[in-house]
């Protein structure tokens, strides 16, 4: 047994939020900061590391098509966990990183996993030039002078016989979420910055054991840093970022709830990219099927239905066996919807147990 | 019936417990002898192993600089960015209070499972760790560590190897003072397909395979079989006694089993209500054995691990585990060993005609066929001993040779004493001389195989005293000219070691450098030494092999004198090159003796060392200064430099403690061989014993013709004395012989160096002496029993009422 599975549960105990996982841990954070509503985004400052909050994530997902015809989806994300808010130079840097990547297909879902600290080099991000990294994976900022850094990136990421190297290129702005960017997480009040660059156009390659295959799509960054803990009752998530055909977008969550009703909250994206905040409880999504994963039930379809913007739509995952069998385990893929509206997106659903025996 | 039948046989164990204690006492010794000797050998393996596997060592490969001690750290994160998993480990010696300890760092990171022994699961524990205020070590290890010495928090875990400090890899830096360095990386068993070679990206790095077996384990297998050989020799001679104890036994219950037969006891059944006797004897003796072979273990094993942490630098645990390994063995080698030791008394039983009485004189007769047979095989066994000292090597082969030497010489001994019998008898004229001869002659077969116990004790003993004594006249006068120097001292880094050079000029007749790297000289482990152009080496270094002018050479760099481990083991020759790690070829020039030293050594001159390892650490000196101004010195430089005294030793020091692991190496030895010489003499005792219950029928015509019982036990003693002294004139050659082995053949296969062989008549005569005396005592007892029969015990052997 893996000494650093009990480690890493502890160190990133995501119970979550938004794109990627927040939670934080059981208990209230010591000397970190905690987001403050009111703050205001500073760029490229923002893009780099908070150090003195004790979570954070550069987390993207791509929804790709291949020249051989088929769906594709892709996943980046480097995790930042503080052991204390604080960093330095040297080994003794209480900065803990953690790198997932995959790539899901029709048929194959693959995936890698890194970690890594200060002290070396070996893991980090630099907010300019913008680069976040973990060994040979790395999200670089291309964009030229005048520009947001993150509005060009160059994408690489490689597991043990995969890889693939994308491009991307933003075709609209920065998108605050929450209230510009303070992001409320539970009625109890836990929140965190959270912005969003959902505009991307991709294009590159992907290094498959079956060979190379061309791919041009869509992309999604969220940027999201906090320091506290979940409220105890949530037991997970099940995370939607929709690319509608219109060229619109949404991003909408459900939090689970031991007991009572679910926290549902989202952001409806216009073309332009201006923002508007879902009411709590306006979105309401219910599962329609559902796999057999790793010995979990996990709804990987489902009904999403959002009356005030005449939303209603069922979703199908690409890859209902879209596993993530990391040190925390959780199901991320590549989904279509129809209904209302068409498109493409990402589903990421966490807190889905074995089922007892 | 067969219940009855055990009975009846058993209740012979009842009249006679002193027999039974005999058979049971001289199995368990056996038993405790082999068993403890494998429970040191397993106790010391498992402690080799954890070592290589809590630590990965045994099953992940490593990335180490080729030409250099260390590598910058920059280089970890170039091979991560580069996509190549591997992990930073930084090792080295440190010194805490008055102990060294080897410190481990690592990054719980990036590490590999296999070498994670420790739990980091609370994220404040990881925060300890990495934030380099907590370290770890085994919890033996941990018992002797002066706490306060350090401001880490020090906590134990089993999980670790012996003497380790397993810290994080920063903090291991700061510790070792070695920021921004790395001892070698760790690579991860799989690897990501597609990334650039890495003889592309790090020429400057050597990829290393695991070892299967680590270097603890190769450098000490010697030792270990070592001890296993002198724990068999201990098993064969302790199954005498078992044989003894046992043929006795059924000696005096012959009139039983004719009784029970002729009641109509079926032979399978007696034979197998008897078999069944000697396994639950056996079983009885073996758990007593096990349980000796576990007190002896644990006693011999505290110097045993000492010896091994002197000699090889390897740690030993000092507590004993009741590991399966080795008791089932010795349960294994107990029941092997009874059945032995009864077939002959058994096979004997189910061939005894029904009515038969006892026959020795038969015995001799058939006897002298054996004979014929116990030197045809015992020829056959030199024949082995010659071939596989001829045509094999390794040290498997210098045992094979020990062992067929020593069984041939055992075997061949009746023959010889049956030679000298017959001569003897032939001289005398006198009927009492000559029965006396023939007596004793008739008595050989019964004796011979407690003789034989006796002589491979007795050649053991003087091999093994030989190879010693040897061993220490040797080491003692190579100490004297190894450690020429009066003084030694080591700076704790450089400026320190610069200051004291400054310091130590004036105040000294030399300074000599003692400067040192490690690498591998012909894929051995090994280490290369720099020496300055002195008279101190000039006059003194003990040299093997050496070419004219030597040291002129050595100090104009053009050669390398090699230490006689590595010109053995690769077989080299004065002219032959050698690489120096990371170095330029040398010509051998000269091979000197580096007794003690498991590792390859080089030596060459200053200026070569200068060249090739500029920035090998420079930090010890040898200092030539008269011996009464060296209390003086150390106080002075502790004065000005605060130098802990562990950095400083003197030659009266070293040499002491050299000669203490040396006289701790042996003192197992001789533990194990005194042990083997008692259980010679329990042998001897046990055959006198069963001997002397078949000797009425032919003593009592010799008293009826008017020798008196006192003076028939006077024959019986001496007897006794003369046997034995004829087997210790036999056993001198032989262990001789078996001194020669050791040294020239055992040795050199062992360790690495051939030692020159003294003789010691005096510890001949000592032992010599100390036989008789057991064989006096042990016939002593039988002897008074003759003395005392009462004549109409004699007299019945006339009536044919026996």
């Amino acid at each position: 047994m893996n000494v650093k599975v009990p480690l890493f549960l502890l160190l990133f105990p995501f119970a979550a939020f938004g794109q990627g996982f927040a939670g934080l841990g059981t208990t209230a954070a010591d000397n970190f900061d905690v987001p403050e509503l009111g703050t205001v985004f500073e760029f490229p400052t923002d893009h780099g590391q908070h150090e003195t909050f004790r979570i954070e994530w550069w987390y993207l997902t791509a929804t790709l098509t291949g020249d051989d015809g088929q769906d594709y989806g892709a996943q980046w994300t480097l995790f930042r966990s503080a052991l204390e808010p604080k960093r330095t130079e040297s080994w003794d840097s209480p900065q803990i990183w953690m790198g997932h990547a995959a790539i899901t297909s029709a048929n194959a879902h693959f995936h890698a996993e890194r970690f890594g600290r200060d002290g070396s080099g070996q893991a980090g991000v630099t907010a300019v030039p913008f680069e976040a990294w973990i060994d040979d994976w790395s999200m670089m900022g291309a964009a030229s002078v005048g520009e947001d850094a993150l509005d060009e990136i160059e994408l690489r990421a490689r597991g043990g016989d995969w890889s693939y190297q994308l491009s991307l290129e933003a075709t609209g702005p920065l998108v605050p979420q929450g209230q510009q960017g303070y992001s409320v997480k539970s009625e109890d009040g836990q929140s965190s910055y959270y912005y969003s660059q959902p505009f991307y156009q991709v294009s590159g390659s992907l290094e498959l054991p079956s060979g190379t295959v061309q791919v041009t799509g869509q992309a999604w960054l969220d940027r999201e840093w906090s320091s506290q803990p979940l409220s105890s009752d949530q037991t997970g998530w099940d995370w939607f970022s929709l690319h509608f055909a219109t060229g619109e977008k949404m991003m909408g969550f459900q939090l689970r709830d031991r007991e009572g009703e679910s926290f549902t909250s989202g952001t409806w994206i216009s073309v332009d990219g201006t923002p508007i905040a879902l009411a709590p409880r306006a979105l309401v999504v219910s599962p329609l099927g559902f796999a057999d994963v790793e010995g979990r039930e996990v709804p990987v379809s489902w009904r999403l239905r959002l009356p005030d913007y005449g939303l209603d739509i069922t979703t199908t995952a690409l890859n209902d066996q879209s596993w993530m069998p990391t040190l925390f385990p959780y199901w991320e893929g590549p989904i279509r919807f129809t209904g209302s509206h068409d498109g493409r997106g990402y589903l990421e659903m966490t807190g889905y147990e074995p089922a007892q025996n | 019936m067969i219940l009855t039948t055990a009975q009846a046989t058993l209740s012979h164990w009842k009249r006679r417990p002193g027999q039974l204690l005999t058979l049971v006492i001289g199995l368990a010794l056996a038993t405790a002898l082999w068993s403890g000797v494998q429970a040191i050998n397993a106790e010391a393996r498992a402690s080799y192993d954890s070592a290589a596997q809590s630590l990965g060592q045994s099953t992940l490969e490593i990335l180490e600089p080729v030409s250099s001690e260390t590598l910058p750290q920059s280089r970890f994160a170039e091979l991560r960015r580069a996509g190549w998993l591997v992990s930073p480990v930084l090792e080295g010696r440190y010194r805490l209070g008055d102990r060294t300890i080897r410190i481990r760092g690592y990054d719980p990171l990036t590490a590999p499972v296999a070498m994670q022994p420790v739990n980091l699961t609370d994220p404040n524990d990881l925060l300890g760790f990495i934030g380099g205020t907590v370290g770890f070590v085994h919890p033996e290890t941990y018992a002797g560590l002066e706490l306060s010495e350090t401001d880490l928090e020090i906590y134990a875990q089993a999980a670790l190897p012996l003497g380790v400090l397993l810290v994080d890899i920063g903090t291991a830096q700061r510790l070792l003072d070695q920021r921004d360095a790395i001892s070698h990386l760790v690579l991860w068993p799989d690897q990501p397909a597609g990334l650039e070679s890495l003889r592309k990206l790090a020429p400057d790095l050597r990829r290393v395979r695991p070892n299967q077996t680590s270097d603890a384990a190769r450098l000490t297998d010697s030792f270990h079989l070592n001890l296993t050989a002198f724990g068999l020799l201990a098993f064969a001679v302790g199954l005498f006694i078992v044989h003894g104890a046992i043929g006795l036994a059924f000696e005096q219950r012959r009139a039983m089993f004719r009784t029970l037969r002729a009641l109509g006891v079926p032979l399978q059944s007696l034979v197998i209500v008897l078999a069944s006797e000697v396994m639950v004897l056996a079983v009885l003796s073996a758990v007593v054995g096990v349980a000796l072979g576990y007190i002896i273990a644990a006693t011999l094993l505290p110097d045993v691990a000492a010896t091994i942490r002197g000699l090889y630098g390897a740690e030993v645990t000092g507590n004993l585990q009741f590991r399966r390994s080795w008791w089932l063995s010795g349960l294994g080698i107990a029941l092997a060993g009874a059945a032995l030791a009864s077939a002959q008394a058994l096979w004997r039983v189910s061939k005894m005609p029904l009515l038969a009485p006892a026959q020795p004189r038969a015995w001799l007769r058939a006897s002298s066929r054996g004979i014929t047979i116990q030197l045809g095989v015992a020829m056959g066994l030199f024949l082995v001993a010659g071939l596989s000292v001829q045509y094999f090597s390794g040290l498997i082969a210098g045992f094979v040779m020990l062992g067929s030497l020593l069984l041939g010489a055992a075997l061949i001994l009746p023959g010889i004493l049956s030679a000298l019998l017959n001569m003897a008898s032939r001289l005398s004229v006198r009927p009492l001389t000559q029965w006396f001869w023939a007596d004793t002659h008739q008595q050989l077969p019964g004796l011979s195989l407690a003789l034989m116990a006796l002589m491979l004790a007795l050649a053991t003993n003087i091999g093994v005293g030989t190879m010693v004594s040897s061993f220490r006249l040797t080491f003692t006068g190579w100490l004297d000219q190894r450690l020429a120097s009066e003084f030694y001292v080591t700076g704790r880094d450089q400026a320190d070691a610069d200051a004291l050079l400054a310091f130590l000029e004036p105040r000294s007749d030399a300074v000599l450098p003692i400067w040192r790297v490690e690498g591998a000289l012909n894929q051995h482990p090994g280490e290369v030494f720099a020496v300055a152009d002195h008279p101190t080496y000039r006059d003194n270094w003990p040299m093997l092999r050496a070419v004219p002018d030597i040291w002129d050479l050595l100090a104009n760099g053009e050669g390398v004198l090699i230490n006689e481990q590595l010109w053995r083991r690769d077989d080299l020759s004065l002219g032959d090159t050698l690489t120096l790690p990371d170095g330029p070829n040398l010509q051998i020039i000269g091979v000197f003796s580096d007794y003690g030293n498991p590792k390859a050594q080089a030596i060459i001159g200053l200026s070569v060392f200068d060249r090739v390892y500029p920035n090998a650490a420079r930090l010890g000196f040898a200092v030539r200064i008269d011996p009464e101004k060296v209390s003086q010195l150390r106080a002075d430089i502790r004065e000005e430099f605060d130098l802990p005294d562990t950095l400083m030793i003197d030659q009266a020091s070293i040499k002491s403690f050299s000669l203490g692991v040396f006289e701790r190496t042996f003192a197992v030895s001789g533990a194990l061989n005194i042990l083997t010489l008692g259980v010679a003499g329990f042998a001897m005792l046990t055959s006198l014993l069963t001997l002397a219950s078949m000797r009425i029928p032919q003593l009592a015509p010799v008293w009826a013709l008017g020798q008196t019982r006192a003076r028939l036990a006077q024959f019986e003693l001496l007897r006794a004395v003369l046997l034995a002294a004829l087997t210790t004139v036999v056993a001198i050659p032989v262990g001789l012989v078996l001194a020669w082995s050791l040294l020239a053949v055992v040795n050199v296969e062992a360790f690495g160096w051939r030692l020159p062989m003294f003789l010691f008549p005096s510890q001949w005569l000592v032992l010599g002496g100390l036989t008789l005396l057991a064989a006096v005592l042990a016939a002593l007892w039988p002897a008074q029993k003759l003395a005392r029969t009462p004549p109409g015990d004699l007299l019945k052997v006339f009536a044919n009422e026996r």
